[in-house]
């Protein structure tokens, strides 16, 4: 078999050819040192800040949708097939401002400029999505973007103001989206990609197959997903992830559907393909949701990647525990599943071989009888990495809980149910006598840690509360609210 | 119909930032997006890994061997004198010879072909160290006996004893308030271009170009004519890039001379939030005592600040500090001591408002626990104590205050918000309310004008007035998004009554305005307009004269109005006169001068008149508060603030918005957490974590004073606005101490600590619940 290697994609109007893409190679050095388009920003280099916001347009099942995200952790190996937008393209042929830009102009959004383009390129990516947003929507939107002088004030007022400058029909990412789609679908050749340097080499396999190939030929290679995680392995620690697999652009392994009585997500869907399933039929998890990191960084990262690293606080593994979520893991053509909570056996340390992936995550659906919450604790409410997560599921009948599966993220060295505080629930009458015994067995679950995130007794203590906050939100003798209302 | 004919853009509109174009289509140039010269090199920084360690030996072996590098620099490599420190103290070495002092502190550099082989050769350092005990904190410090980086001051008025002996109450306390990190969005970088002789131009971010020269000289060992420091803008400052930048040009400039070709220096975002000051954290012990009415009689605070390991701009930041310790507030009797501390961390710097918050949050405490010892409202107590316009008006420091407005503007903000009905309500609401608490508070600032370094208050400006009537615009001060050169430029525009868009901004540069201070202490366009006005006075005057002569008309009928020069019945466009002017040999360019009058200072005393005048303003915000996790959400903030006669209203108001949302950040989430080992373990936005869109307040009403004039002769009679509007998020501290307060029916102070982040508001519940 011959392989391509070189990385093609369309950057603004130009079709691009890299040769030799080493794995490590980012697109926000790719823009600004090799192609000089210094309009995105480092800020942070680990999808945080939002200052090297792009565009990156796929060609997918749904056609051909563009979504913000953080050029600083996206790897150029990964944009193949892809349309890369900057905000150098966003005047258009005829050099008139565009109304993101001309609505931030006249709303003064901008002081120092230096995290203006990446705002400019997120709301940009919201107006054609959602041309008449809410506060609340572009609060969601912006995420994922920093500003240090304006206090955000003027970019929101802005930001609503957009569609008075004009409609998305008209913007030319739409009006040449049918030449786009051709120019894409003529990109699409079916062929492995590999390419780079040995040591640091970049791998696009051509199908779910061809991965299980080539994880079976590069056993210790880096599977790279979203690269929400592995981006900073790269920019933060300067570790080497050659050879790297990309997964990002394997449209099968990308499948969000409900099956009967489970959903099935595949481990290349990220956050944001989830979000319309998981809102629909697991509507406790709707607002968690949006509380994964910024909008950027939930267009890019997995869940699967968010379960396959591993670490004690992942947004997804608790919720996804509690609501007895299972994953199936494939090595060659061979295909195993496990209950998700088995998965995590020690800190760094999963249930997982080299040369094997995660390929899917069922999720039961939830019965008449039973009861779902999700709660996030974190220092900033949006875009922060929890102190405490908590997913929390039981069945309720005739007034006796039972099935209760409780996990905690934050709470001990993996994603871990919260056994004692379960025992003394199941069997026990839904009171709160019931919960406070409950929260008073959590001790007996988990010694947290104490970081910079949070302290020892701070985590535990909440994660006391959050059980008594699931017992009074869902108690009928509740009337006053228990829990801070944001939109 | 000539008096409705105006220009664009003069003094008192709404100006534009003029780089807003350039900022939403990414072609305004930041330091990083210079295009190199040819032959460029990289320098990154190698730093310690240990607190506190005597310096043993580097071995470079392993990174001289990395294909790419071309060399290492060490304090061995310093051609002049090894010392950045700012205030000539001889305390902060650009790399140290013998002696580790903070975890992260830059020990050499590596210069290589690409800033990434640079970066990760630096990392092939083996550095041999034998281990020293350490202090992080100003408690840990005073314990272990370290001494002050820089003399202590004293503020001392009245008769502190006998008053507090005399007073029917007295309360002592402890208040810890956390430092903050600048998190400009754009790092520390400086990029050097070596030139013949000595030269060396430095292109860079920083606050201070005039600083960053005379470092550079100093390092290198060569005179300040020597060296250019230039800065278009800066992605961010806040008082981070003041005295910060001086390393990175230092390094820089070393590396490009020693190897004759252009170096670049970009630390990464952990590495230059590790590697540079913050915002000093304080320890502050206060014991105020005061009548049954909550009246104050006497006050005694000890202020110990976290300072670092070596002095920057600690001095004048802690004097700032006892200098707000007061905020509004009339002390009869008082006496204030600032304990500069040594540590093991990282030089603390200046931060918008420069210790002034930390002396406003004192006060604010203060204020906090008579209200709740004397079961009323904050409000009330603060109004209590307000300054007096003819009585009960000399500060701690002994200057007298001559410009209060704050009856009128608290009284105004406390009808607008309707406090009053407000915070009746929400102490209703919080009776009914088992989880969810709320809390409402108005706090009011003012704040001193002056840099306290009497010199400092100079300015330079450089105007050219070419033959086509285009306006060449330089002044000493540096933009970093706050918009002084749109204000400079309406003022130069309003002057010389021309469009504003005749005129040319361009970079900061020591080659054109030399010896100027730091675009800091909120005084860019306080002094930089006045410079700038100055010499267009003087190019007018001499227009005048001309025209005056060559029409024969006296010099009152000369008069510049909107882009034309009217002279006696004539009337000529701007740029025709321009002309003539040039032809008849009429020098049409000046360089002015300005400098603040009235001021001095004799910090021995403790007496004199730092400041020239004062701002002020108040904000009201209320909070609610989940007391099962700490969780917290604002719910609305009503803020009026006193710019005097402003400028360029919605680019104050801008200011007035951000300073709010910054000073918020520093209360609520942002956090500086360092492990027992002395290293910052919250070193990006991944852990250090600013305010978000969606932190903001639910309702946000901001206002200013729009009545309000300056009563000194400041530049149009507006006043600073960079720092004041800062200490306004101390009304959402004071809100979630309130709603805390009332899980104990508002009988005690929850002396909560700063940053209030969710684990305090939660532990500070469960305290007072408790009853402990």
């Amino acid at each position: 078999m011959t392989y391509r290697t070189d990385i093609q994609f369309v950057l603004n109007g130009r079709d691009v050819s890299v040769p030799n893409v080493s794995a490590d190679q980012t697109l926000l050095d790719f823009l600004r040192l090799e192609r000089r388009l210094t309009g995105t920003k480092e800020g942070c280099a680990e999808g945080d800040c939002g200052a090297c916001t792009v565009l990156v347009g796929r060609l997918g099942d749904a056609g051909l949708t563009y979504v913000p995200v953080n050029a600083c952790i996206r790897f150029l190996a990964s944009v193949d097939g892809c349309h890369v937008v900057t905000v150098e393209h966003l005047s258009g042929p005829d050099g008139r401002l565009h109304p993101v830009q001309q609505a931030m102009i006249d709303h003064h959004g901008s002081q120092c400029g230096f995290c203006t383009p990446g705002f400019v390129m997120a709301l940009y990516a919201l107006w054609m999505q959602t041309p008449e947003p809410s506060e609340a929507q572009v609060e969601t939107a912006l995420q994922g973007n920093l500003c240090r002088c304006t206090g955000y004030e003027p970019i929101i007022r802005a930001a609503v103001a957009v569609s008075r400058y004009g409609t998305p029909a008209s913007d030319h990412l739409n009006t040449e989206r049918d030449a786009m789609t051709a120019r894409l679908a003529a990109l699409k050749d079916g062929r492995r990609v590999v390419s780079g340097p040995k040591d640091s080499l970049s791998i696009l396999p051509s199908s779910v197959d061809d991965l299980a190939e080539c994880l079976q030929a590069y056993p210790n290679a880096t599977i790279v997903a979203g690269a929400t995680d592995v981006g900073l392995w790269v920019t933060k620690f300067l570790r080497n992830i050659g050879p790297a697999i990309f997964t990002g652009h394997l449209e099968d392994l990308k499948t969000v559907k409900r099956q009967g009585s489970l959903l099935l997500i595949g481990a290349g869907a990220s956050y944001t393909d989830c979000q319309d399933l998981l809102s629909e039929h697991l509507p406790h998890l709707s607002s968690y949701w949006d509380r994964i990191a910024g909008w950027q960084v939930r267009n890019m990262g997995t869940v699967g990647g968010n379960i396959a690293n591993g670490s004690p606080i992942g947004d997804t593994p608790p919720v996804l525990i509690a609501l007895g979520a299972e994953i199936t893991l494939r090595r060659g053509t061979e295909c195993r599943t496990l209950p998700l909570n088995e998965f995590f056996i020690d800190y760094g340390k999963q249930d997982r071989q080299p040369d094997e992936f995660v390929a899917s995550i069922q999720v039961p659906l939830p019965g008449p009888n039973d009861l779902d919450a999700a709660y996030k604790i974190s220092k900033r409410r949006d875009e922060d990495i929890s102190s405490v997560a908590v997913g929390i599921h039981m069945t309720i009948e005739e007034g006796t809980i039972s099935n209760a599966r409780i996990a905690f993220g934050g709470m001990a060295a993996t994603p871990k149910r919260a056994s004692a505080a379960e025992a003394a629930l199941n069997g026990r009458p839904w009171s709160r006598e019931s919960f406070e015994a409950a929260a008073l067995a959590l001790p007996q679950d988990f010694s947290p840690l104490t970081d910079w995130r949070a302290s020892s007794d701070y985590r535990m203590l909440t994660a006391q509360n959050l059980l008594r906050r699931f017992f009074l939100e869902n108690d009928a003798q509740t009337d006053t609210p228990v829990q801070l209302a944001y939109a | 119909m000539k008096d409705i004919v105006s220009i664009m853009g003069s003094a008192h509109t709404n100006v534009k930032h003029d780089s807003a174009i350039k900022h939403v289509t990414g072609q305004a140039d930041y330091t990083d997006d210079i295009t190199l010269p040819e032959g460029a090199l990289h320098a990154y920084l190698g730093v310690s890994n240990i607190a506190h360690a005597k310096l043993l030996d580097i071995d470079f072996s392993e990174v001289l061997s990395t294909p790419g590098v071309v060399g290492v620099l060490t304090a061995d490599d310093v051609p002049g004198v090894n010392d950045i420190s700012p205030t000539h103290l001889n305390d902060e070495p650009v790399f140290p010879t013998d002696a580790i002092q903070f975890h992260g502190q830059p020990l050499f550099a590596v210069v290589a072909e690409t800033r990434d082989i640079a970066r990760r050769a630096a990392e092939l350092a083996k550095i041999d160290y034998e281990t020293l005990p350490h202090a992080l904190d100003p408690i840990a410090a005073q314990e272990a006996g370290y001494p002050h980086v820089t003399p202590p001051l004293k503020l001392e008025r009245g008769n502190v004893a006998p008053a507090q002996a005399a007073a029917p109450n007295r309360i002592k306390g402890r208040m810890s308030v956390g430092g903050q990190d600048h998190m400009y969005l754009e790092g520390h970088i400086a990029f050097a271009v070596p030139g013949e002789d000595d030269d060396v131009v430095v292109h860079c971010s920083t606050q201070h170009p005039s600083e960053a020269q005379h470092m550079v000289a100093h390092v290198l060992g060569v005179p300040s004519n020597a060296v250019v420091v230039n800065v278009r803008r800066m992605g961010g400052g806040f008082g981070g890039k003041e005295s910060q930048m001086n390393l990175f040009c230092a390094v820089a400039a070393m590396a490009a001379k020693k190897w004759n070709r252009a170096v670049k220096i970009r630390p990464d975002r952990d590495q230059d939030m590790t590697a540079t000051g913050k915002r000093h954290d304080f320890v502050i012990d206060y014991d105020v005592a005061f009548d049954d009415n909550g009246r104050i009689q006497a006050v005694e605070g000890s202020f110990a600040a976290r300072c670092g390991f070596s002095a920057d701009l600690s001095g004048p930041v802690t004097d700032r500090a006892l200098f707000h310790a007061d905020n509004a507030y009339f002390y009869p009797n008082v006496r204030l001591n600032s304990h500069p501390m040594k540590t093991n961390t990282v030089s603390n710097t200046a931060f918008r408002g420069f210790g002034g918050p930390q002396g406003v949050i004192a006060a604010e405490r203060m204020i906090e626990e008579i209200a709740y010892a004397t079961g009323q409202d904050p409000l009330d107590v603060r109004k209590a104590n307000f300054y007096g316009t003819e009585d009960r008006n000399i500060t701690p420091y002994h200057q007298e205050v001559e410009d209060s407005i704050l009856d009128r503007l608290v009284g105004e903000l406390e009808e607008t918000s309707e406090y009053r009905q407000r915070r009746q309500d929400i102490i209703a609401f919080n009776k009914t309310s088992p989880i969810l608490k709320k809390g409402i508070t108005l706090t009011p600032v003012k704040f001193g004008i002056s840099f306290t370094a009497t010199w400092y208050n100079q300015a330079g400006a450089l105007v050219h007035v070419y033959n086509d009537g285009s306006i060449h615009l330089n002044h000493g001060g540096t933009e970093m998004g706050q918009g002084l050169n749109t204000k400079v430029a309406q003022v130069v525009a309003e002057a010389f009554q021309v469009d504003f868009n005749r005129i040319k901004i361009t970079k900061t540069t020591t080659e054109k305005v030399p010896n100027t201070s730091a675009t800091a202490a909120s005084s860019g366009t306080d002094l930089n307009g006045m410079a700038a006005l100055n010499a267009v006075e003087q190019i007018k005057s001499r227009l005048v004269e001309f025209a005056a002569e060559k029409w024969n008309v006296a010099p009152a009928d000369v008069v510049f109005h909107a882009n034309q020069v009217h002279i006696g019945e004539e009337i000529l466009p701007f740029d025709a006169f321009i002309k003539q002017a040039y032809l008849a040999r009429v020098q049409l360019s000046a360089a002015g001068f300005y400098k603040t009058p009235k001021i001095y200072w004799d910090r021995a005393k403790g007496q004199g008149r730092p400041f020239y005048y004062y701002a002020y303003g108040a904000s009201c915000s209320e909070v609610t508060i989940d007391t099962l996790t700490g969780e917290y959400r604002v719910d609305r903030t009503d803020v009026l603030h006193d710019v005097g006669r402003s400028l360029n209203p919605v680019l104050d108001k801008g200011q007035v918005e951000g300073a709010f949302i910054q000073g918020m950040g520093w209360l609520t989430t942002e956090e500086l957490w360092w492990d027992d080992a002395g290293r910052l373990r919250t070193h990006a936005p991944s852990t250090y974590k600013i305010p978000l869109a969606s932190d903001r307040p639910r309702i946000f009403n901001v206002n200013l004073a729009d009545w309000s004039e300056n009563r000194e002769l400041t530049i149009k009679r507006s006043k600073a606005v960079g720092e004041p509007p800062f200490m306004l998020g101390i009304s959402v501290f004071e809100a979630l101490s309130m709603a805390v307060a009332s899980v104990a029916d508002y009988r005690e102070c929850p002396r909560l600590d700063a940053p209030a982040t969710p684990e305090r508001v939660l532990m500070a519940v469960s305290r007072l619940q408790e009853g402990r």
